[in-house]
């Protein structure tokens, strides 16, 4: 029996986790901008097998949870009528992968709604939240350190390749972008920025502010790499040969840093969705209603919801198996041997 | 340091031996006092009586400035000198009508226009100097001083001229008004009455200004209410200890106040006022949250919690209605077109779902608001103001007749259009430090989405978000709340008239913007001058409805005054104005525990 490489194992998981954020409108039940203000900081209902009267039933259910007279927080259930969930059911109109419009979605119920992570202040869907959240986080991230890549790419290679005043100039700008304390820097830079941003406008600006911000290191990376990959004896001998530099980066340089820009992609992303998480957290990442991990957690900030509402953390466990996978993608890019030591340096003092 | 510590043991030594000494002193002087007391004229207070001693610690939202009324602007110092000062008639915050304070009695002449005051006999502040008269008429003085910039000064103003203060006998006082006023003696509430052997000197130096503040208040001040400076210490607490010379009593002749000391501790954090309170560090908690008195609530060791019902607090969106003239941007203009109309803003105030404010953000601990008197004013609301139900339906039509039309928005959701076929939309601030807030916005949010409004909700901390308001005034519309300090409508005579500064949407008008805006200015000027309750309540509830008609600001919901103690405090009776737990401070006493009685 082979065993699977954990290269391919680690990247299975983490097209599964990002397949099922990209389909959030159809795993999702409900809108996540849809308020049910009959049910705020609902708790997340039970599934149940056995009903009120002892029966065993196959196909498991819920009861639908109001709330207790005179009360405003306290639930209970009601066990008059139990609700079956239903799988494939027709429903709030989205678009699946953001363009195809759609109404089908993976479970349900009939004549009530399931809450399985409970609902936030406004009575929102959070596990709906959660899963149109990711899209937001994940694809900042993505984005992100595509930019990063692709900046840190072309400037560690113009430095590296070219060197002299070049090499200089580029390598303290990295050195001063590394020093500057960009979270507060970001503050500033909120405070000087129309006031009111649309959502889709704050998304962009957030994935052009980390990315533009953390192209120094994999600059440095590459320009390392670049710097002994140069001097090698076949693009010497394509120098030789008459090859300009352009097709001697395209062709014989530049295919030398793939893999270190893998494992830095494999290392960003979860940083930089991070990155998006402490901006959303503080407020100045997407506005309300629209969901993000970060201002997912920020009701967090009031104590009344830190000891009354568990169910509010949910959003911080939801990003530990992204993380797990990609860092674990990146220790088994590094494995495969294809990671440079300059590399693995880097991981190093990230873990 | 090492001086002043070798001071402080030495003060303790003769401390010690002075209190040997009072307490001989007390026991011969005992005949002697009920003749003493005679004389003096201790104002009876009814209610439980207590026992005398123990530390009070309470937690204060920031650090207080001053102790100097001239000069308190800001609401922690106010809460200070509130304990530390008295007035010639205060109202009661229990019942919300006049009592006598300093002045034992008072006359008002037939015409309305001559004030007669009677001061108690043998007043004493509180380093134990005689007060009379021309304390009162020192006072008035430099409270009407333009060179003084006191903020009592406007209130002092009646149809445009300075009252007048007269002194009439040591113990009589006589303020000539030129005109009638509507709000009678209530005018006196709140004028602390300063010691004039010690301000006198600074006064005519013209260095008032600097005099009061807190680390040098112990020997520069002095006051008539029931606490005294102790001990400041800068960033962490104020201590304040008993008046001996207060001039109240219990129902039995104990000389009230009961505590020894009352201790302020400097918490800016509401949470962290929560964490204090629950594990014991402070005895009394206000203005709580509704989540944060439901977590109290849940897990009630050793304290008790009370909702004292609706307040005096107003939360209400406003558009931006500031005419800028050419200045303002093309984009502004467009929007201030349906901003100025009554109807968009009517259909804006029938879409708001206030039930859902109610429950969602106050817990069932507040009520829904259609006008300016909050539901916690007994005597001045208008039962007759149209509370229209929430109503989709109705804010459609109102839009239609307003013009606008709806069209099919980007993502295929229905979107508002105006007249010129823009669609509707705009940003709604609010304060960043208020979660109750930023809730009610995000449910208006909502709630105008199903209009079909565009709304971004803009959170902003809350000095840029009022510079904003009544400086720059870039904005489209806020949401913010406002604590009536009194009862009497005149407490608010700054939202109302369209020249004050608090008449949030279009602040500090040279003339009244629009016609009911100077039908609102009319009413308010009627009925300062009406003599009776019905008359000034009739103008008044006419002002309410002109509001409601014309909906400048949309009234959302107001919360209910929630407050806790442990239960070793006695006589803890949160009142819905303010200071709301402290308002009887003087009857406030500690049951048990770890009172050090030094009577």
């Amino acid at each position: 029996m082979k065993v699977p490489s954990p290269f391919k194992t680690w990247l299975v998981a983490l097209v599964v986790l990002h397949g099922i954020v990209a389909c959030a409108g159809f795993f999702a039940p409900y809108d996540p901008v849809e308020q049910d203000r009959k049910s705020p900081y609902l708790p997340p209902v039970r599934l149940h097998l056995v009903d009120a009267s002892g029966h065993l039933h196959l196909r498991p259910f819920v009861y639908t949870l109001n709330l207790q007279a005179g009360s405003f927080e306290q639930y209970e259930e009601d066990t008059t009528q139990l609700h079956p969930i239903q799988f494939f059911l027709s429903g709030a109109q989205y678009r699946l992968l953001g363009f195809l419009p759609c109404r089908l979605h993976f479970f349900g119920a009939d004549n009530t709604r399931i809450y399985l992570l409970g609902t936030d202040a406004f009575g929102r869907d959070q596990l709906s939240r959660l899963l149109f959240g990711g899209q937001v986080s994940l694809l900042a991230g993505l984005l992100g350190a595509g930019i990063t890549l692709l900046l840190g790419a072309s400037i560690g290679a113009l430095a590296g390749y070219y060197g002299g005043w070049r090499d200089t100039v580029l390598m303290r700008l990295a050195e001063i972008f590394l020093a500057l304390p960009w979270l507060y820097l970001l503050f500033a830079l909120r405070a000087f920025l129309p006031l009111a941003v649309s959502p889709l406008g704050a998304f962009f600006l957030i994935i052009a502010v980390i990315g533009a911000v953390g192209w120094a290191r994999p600059a440095r990376l590459v320009r390392g790499v670049v710097l002994s990959a140069k001097e090698r004896d076949f693009v010497r001998a394509a120098r030789g040969f008459g090859a300009s530099p352009a097709y001697l980066l395209r062709r014989h340089i530049l295919p030398e840093t793939y893999s270190v820009l893998l494992t830095q992609a494999a290392i960003l992303i979860p940083q930089y969705v991070l990155a998006e998480m402490t901006l959303s957290f503080l407020g100045l990442g997407v506005p309300e209603p629209v969901p993000s991990w970060g201002n997912l957690l920020s009701s967090l900030q009031q104590y009344s919801v830190l000891v009354s509402y568990w169910w509010m953390y949910l959003p911080a466990l939801v990003m530990v198996p992204f993380f797990l996978g990609y860092l674990g993608l990146a220790s088994a890019l590094q494995e495969r041997g294809e990671a440079y030591k300059i590399a693995g340096r880097s991981l190093g003092s990230l873990m | 340091m090492k001086n002043s510590r070798v001071t402080n043991s030495y003060c303790r030594m003769s401390l010690i031996r002075l209190f040997a000494f009072v307490a001989f002193f007390v026991h011969v002087a005992a005949a002697s006092a009920q003749q003493k007391n005679a004389k003096e004229d201790l104002q009876v207070l009814p209610g439980e009586v207590g026992r005398p001693g123990g530390r009070l610690v309470v937690s204060l939202r920031g650090e207080p400035k001053t102790v100097n009324p001239l000069i308190a602007a800001d609401t922690r110092s106010r809460e200070v000198i509130g304990v530390m000062q008295a007035d010639l008639v205060h109202i009661n915050r229990a019942t919300q009508l006049t009592e006598s304070a300093l002045a034992k009695s008072w006359k008002i002449s037939p015409d309305g226009l001559t004030y007669t005051l009677v001061l108690r006999q043998g007043l004493r502040f509180s380093d134990g100097q005689p007060l009379d008269a021309d304390d009162v008429i020192f006072t008035f003085r430099v409270y009407l001083d333009e060179n003084v910039h006191a903020p009592q000064r406007d209130l002092l103003i009646v149809g445009g001229k300075p009252i007048v203060v007269r002194k009439v006998d040591a113990h009589t006082i006589v303020f000539q008004l030129a005109k009638t006023y509507g709000v009678g003696e209530r005018l006196f509430d709140g004028l602390a009455i300063l010691p004039r052997h010690l301000l006198e000197k600074p006064y005519q130096e013209g260095k008032l200004g600097q005099f009061g503040a807190l680390a040098a208040a112990r020997d520069q001040w002095a006051g008539l209410g029931p606490f005294r400076m102790k001990e400041y210490v800068a960033g962490q607490r104020l201590v304040l200890e008993r008046n001996p010379y207060y001039w109240k009593s219990d129902a039995k002749g104990n000389r009230l106040p009961y505590l020894e000391e009352l201790v302020f501790l400097f918490v800016p954090n509401a949470d962290a006022q929560v964490l204090k309170f629950q594990s014991g560090e402070t005895d009394m908690i206000s203005q709580l949250s509704a989540e944060n008195f439901s977590v109290l609530s849940r897990q009630q060791r050793g304290y008790t919690m009370t909702d004292g019902g609706p307040g005096l607090e107003y939360n209400f969106l406003f558009f931006n209605l500031n005419d800028a003239g050419d200045k303002s941007s093309p984009e502004m203009q467009r929007k201030q077109k349906w901003f100025r109309d009554a109807k968009f803003r009517l259909a804006v105030s029938t879409a708001v779902d206030r039930e859902a404010i109610v429950r969602l953000v106050y817990q069932g601990r507040g009520s829904a608001l259609w006008g300016l008197v909050a539901p916690g004013n007994r005597r001045w609301g208008n039962e007759k103001l149209p509370r229209p139900p929430r109503s989709l339906e109705r804010a459609r039509m109102l839009l239609q007749e307003a013009g606008f039309s709806w069209g099919n928005g980007r993502n295929g959701e229905s979107s508002l259009l105006d007249s010129d076929g823009k669609s509707v939309e705009f940003s709604i601030l609010t304060s960043s430090s208020n979660a109750d807030r930023a809730k009610m916005t995000a449910l208006v949010q909502d709630d105008l989405k199903q209009l079909g409004m565009r709304v971004q909700v803009v959170p902003l901390e809350f000095r840029s978000l009022l510079d904003r308001v009544t400086q720059s005034k870039e904005y489209d519309a806020c949401v913010m709340g406002i604590a009536s300090l009194d009862a009497d409508p005149n407490s608010d005579i700054n939202v109302w008239l369209s020249s004050g500064g608090t008449h949030l949407w279009n602040p500090s008008q040279a003339h009244p913007a629009t016609l009911w805006e100077a039908e609102i200015d009319r009413l308010f000027d009627s009925q300062m001058s009406a003599r009776t309750f019905d008359e000034r309540k009739k103008i008044y509830d006419r002002m309410q409805e002109v509001m409601a008609e014309q909906q400048p600001m949309i009234f959302l919901a107001s919360a209910n005054i929630l407050a806790g103690a442990k239960n070793s405090v006695g006589n803890f009776h949160p009142a819905v104005l303010e200071p709301y737990i402290l308002w009887n401070v003087e009857q406030l006493y500690l049951k048990t525990g770890t009172e050090n009685a030094t009577r």
